[in-house]
């Protein structure tokens, strides 16, 4: 009888044990996330979900928020900013649903939305979503993200229908070459969401530091073209970050980086998140587009 | 101009120079050749690709230069078939549980306590009644249309939509991307103004926008339903008359498709003149649709908003149209001095004042063009014995007795005809006319969105009636 009881209390030890060890371990955490949909107060993170169009990035947010962002098999769908949040861990994580784009050199209002927030947004996280049997195509958007900012998530989605198609895709050498954190996913049917959140909330906590690759620009002068240009843009813009890429781009001729330097608010287009709110961004940017 | 700024532009400018003209290519280039060798090291293709590739397949067909057409009218029938002849008994039995039954029970229940007859009036047969008809109305070919429309959706068909009518929008001068827009449109125009954010020429856009209203909204495809239903269908063999009236609504539908090439065609050759830009489309994959998410998000996310809308329309209007038509002037209500006196000009343009007065009502929604027409002609006509008594929104228990009311009501199938016109071609909703507003930030690009469509419709349905009595004497 005695012998029982030891026993019973045993596996009851053991069994506390073997929670402790699981509340630090990310996947005990994964279970534990709380879809929070529209209620995103007082959040920790700010997560942006950007990548090509059709990739399935509302798909992704709808998995995360429980919110219903209408999703379509078209690209193009989503043109406006759909912000939702979600809890996990211990924080609170306010998460942000991009028009798609191909690039980061916008053309088009939707595509302007998703290279503002990016840029100027300036959120704690930047997950790309991207197509696994469209690789190639989606590492443009990818390298371009990386030039900006090395706190990303490469979402590996579609690996279902790029296994259809006889495509795998090694999303380990995926992540040695790139040097941010890669996780394959089907967001349709929730596989593989749980380790995206986990690789979202060590690069948020900055558990993970990246570092990311950079395109290599063969061209002669043009790193030092660049550096000259940098210094400049810190001393007369101090408050706005990426001025490489700002450099670049006004190296590219960028018509509407030129416009912002020219009548000094390259500033200002550094939204704090706070101002982001409503239509702020979607009314500033419609309305140079209207002008041009 | 600070200084600071112009010497960042000048050494940009100067550095640009000083790089060569090639920059932005070897930048590109850099950037193409880095994904590219990064993607391969990843990337591996074991075996061959299948033999039998379905997505290829599909596609040849339905955007094939002879069948792409005829299957898009072909699936728009079917899914407008399934609705108007599975929304039938569900109307029904909703309209015998919230007509028949809640309504007088809640009528006696006021009568026992003694309540005013006017307040009686007002909330019953003016708020519930309206409320009631528009949730009996509407809510059956939402719950049908909406999810097969969000299968076709998830499905990837709209793109190959786009595809088919892309080269009819450039010729007409517009953007290719404006079929997807339209084809927003189809469900709701504001979201389809909003969804002309796609397409990155300002002049193309304001097409888009302008023309969006061609699109048949969810909020009148009921009136084109009923309208179809009663005067189109009943002139149809008993068996084949679901299908007619499906064909009656797809022709609507068509004609709001020519409609939007005539209008971005005569738009971009006068006030919007300019170059057709070139696009991408990528045709993305088809994906197997996930049925019961589909279900589940087309019933609660589209269904239940559009009808909420509705109902909150609908209470206020169904306040004001009993009262409109119980408070008397020399013995005469307001709502008939209305109606006689738009009369004439409603009879020159084929329709009647009747009509004219619903649509006064209903420009905050649509949706309840047909109950206001119906109460106005009740009163009216002076016909007794259906519904409740003046100002009463009511439903009639079947087509036939609809169609007999609107005939003692002076209706002819041309009244039925420039009815389901002129629900196509007037002004959009106030919510689409606020979109637009919001989306251009302009009151000279709103008024001629708001105002366009109105004159059109007018000169359409005036010219229909001429030739119809040039024909039937």
């Amino acid at each position: 009888m005695e012998k029982d009881l030891n026993k019973t209390n045993q596996v009851e030890i053991s069994e506390s044990q073997a929670q402790a060890g699981c509340a630090s371990c990310p996947a005990h955490n994964a279970a534990n996330l709380q879809k929070l949909g529209v209620d995103m107060e007082n959040w920790d993170f700010v997560v942006a979900l950007a990548g090509n169009p059709n990739t399935g990035k509302s798909t992704v947010f709808n998995a995360l928020t429980g919110l219903h962002q209408h999703t379509g098999n078209w690209p193009g769908k989503t043109v406006t900013r759909a912000e939702g949040g979600f809890d996990y861990g211990e924080n609170r994580y306010k998460l942000v649903d991009l028009p798609g784009t191909y690039s980061l050199l916008a053309t088009s209002l939707d595509e302007e939305i998703a290279r503002d927030f990016i840029l100027f947004g300036q959120p704690d996280v930047t997950v790309v979503v991207v197509d696994a049997a469209r690789l190639e195509r989606n590492l443009n958007l990818v390298l371009q993200v990386l030039e900006i900012t090395n706190r990303v998530v490469i979402c590996l989605n579609l690996v279902d229908e790029a296994e259809r198609h006889n495509i795998s895709v090694d999303d380990r050498r995926l992540a040695r070459d790139l040097g941010v954190p890669v996780v394959p996913t089907i967001a349709r049917y929730d596989e593989g969401l749980e380790e995206l959140l986990a690789a979202i909330s060590e690069v948020a906590s900055g558990k993970t530091q990246a570092t990311p690759y950079h395109v290599k620009y063969t061209h002669p002068k043009l790193d030092q073209a660049v550096s000259k240009l940098v210094s400049q843009i810190k001393e007369a813009f101090p408050q706005v970050p990426n001025t490489r890429w700002v450099a670049l781009r006004l190296l590219d001729g960028d018509e509407r980086i030129i416009q912002a330097v020219e009548k000094g608010d390259l500033g200002e287009l550094t939204y704090t998140v706070e101002n982001l709110d409503g239509l702020g961004v979607d009314t500033v940017a419609l309305k140079s587009g209207f002008r041009q | 101009m600070n200084s600071s700024y112009e010497k960042i532009i000048k050494s940009a400018r100067d550095l640009r120079w000083d790089i060569g003209g090639d920059f932005h290519e070897k930048i590109m280039e850099s950037l193409y050749t880095d994904a590219s060798r990064i993607a391969d090291r990843a990337v591996t293709h074991p075996g061959d690709t299948p033999r039998f590739d379905l997505d290829r397949t599909i596609d040849r067909l339905v955007t094939s230069r002879i069948w792409g057409f005829p299957l898009m009218v072909l699936l728009l029938t079917a899914v407008f078939w399934l609705t108007i002849s599975g929304a039938n008994v569900p109307s029904g039995l909703l309209y015998s549980l919230l007509i028949d039954t809640v309504h007088p029970f809640l009528k006696s229940i006021f009568a026992t306590l003694g309540i005013p007859w006017w307040i009686d009036g007002v909330l019953l047969d003016g708020a519930y009644l309206a409320t009631a008809w528009v949730v009996a109305v509407m809510l059956p070919p939402m719950a049908i249309f909406f999810p097969l429309f969000t299968l076709l959706e998830d499905f990837g068909y709209l793109p190959r939509v786009a595809f088919n009518l892309d080269h009819i929008f450039r010729k007409a001068g517009a953007h290719g991307k404006q079929a997807l827009s339209m084809t927003m449109g189809f469900g709701c125009n504001a979201a389809g103004v909003i969804s002309t954010r796609i397409i990155d020429s300002p002049r193309e856009r304001l097409i888009a926008i302008i023309t969006n209203n061609f699109a048949l909204c969810n909020g009148r495809w009921p009136t084109q339903i009923l309208i179809a239903t009663i005067f189109i269908g009943a002139l149809a063999p008993a068996h084949l008359s679901g299908l007619i009236s499906a064909l009656a609504v797809v022709s609507i539908a068509l004609l709001g498709v020519l409609l939007t090439f005539v209008v971005s065609w005569a738009l971009s050759r006068t006030v919007l003149k300019g170059e057709v830009s070139t696009f991408n489309l990528e045709l993305p994959p088809y994906r197997p649709p996930r049925i019961l998410q589909t279900l589940y998000t087309s019933v609660i996310d589209r269904t239940l908003v559009v009808l909420w809308r509705a109902v909150i329309f609908a209470l206020p209007a169904g306040v004001v149209l009993w009262v409109s038509a119980n408070l008397l002037i020399n013995g005469v209500s307001i709502a008939e001095y209305l109606v006689n006196f738009l009369n004439p000009f409603g009879l020159l343009l084929g329709l009647n004042g009747v009509i004219l007065v619903a649509y006064i009502v209903a420009i905050p929604a649509n949706e309840i063009v047909i109950p206001t027409i119906l109460m106005l002609t009740v009163m009216v006509s002076g016909v007794t014995g259906v519904g409740e008594g003046s100002g009463v929104m009511f439903e009639l228990e079947s087509g036939l007795q609809t169609l007999e009311l609107l005939t003692r009501g002076g209706w002819t199938l041309l009244t039925g005809i420039n009815l389901m016109l002129f629900s196509l071609v007037h002004n959009p909703c106030s919510t689409t006319i606020y979109t637009i507003y919001k989306e251009t930030g302009s009151i000279k690009w709103t008024t001629v969105a708001s105002l366009l469509p109105v004159v059109m419709g007018i000169v359409i349905v005036f010219f229909t009636a001429q030739i119809w009595r040039l024909f039937t004497g």
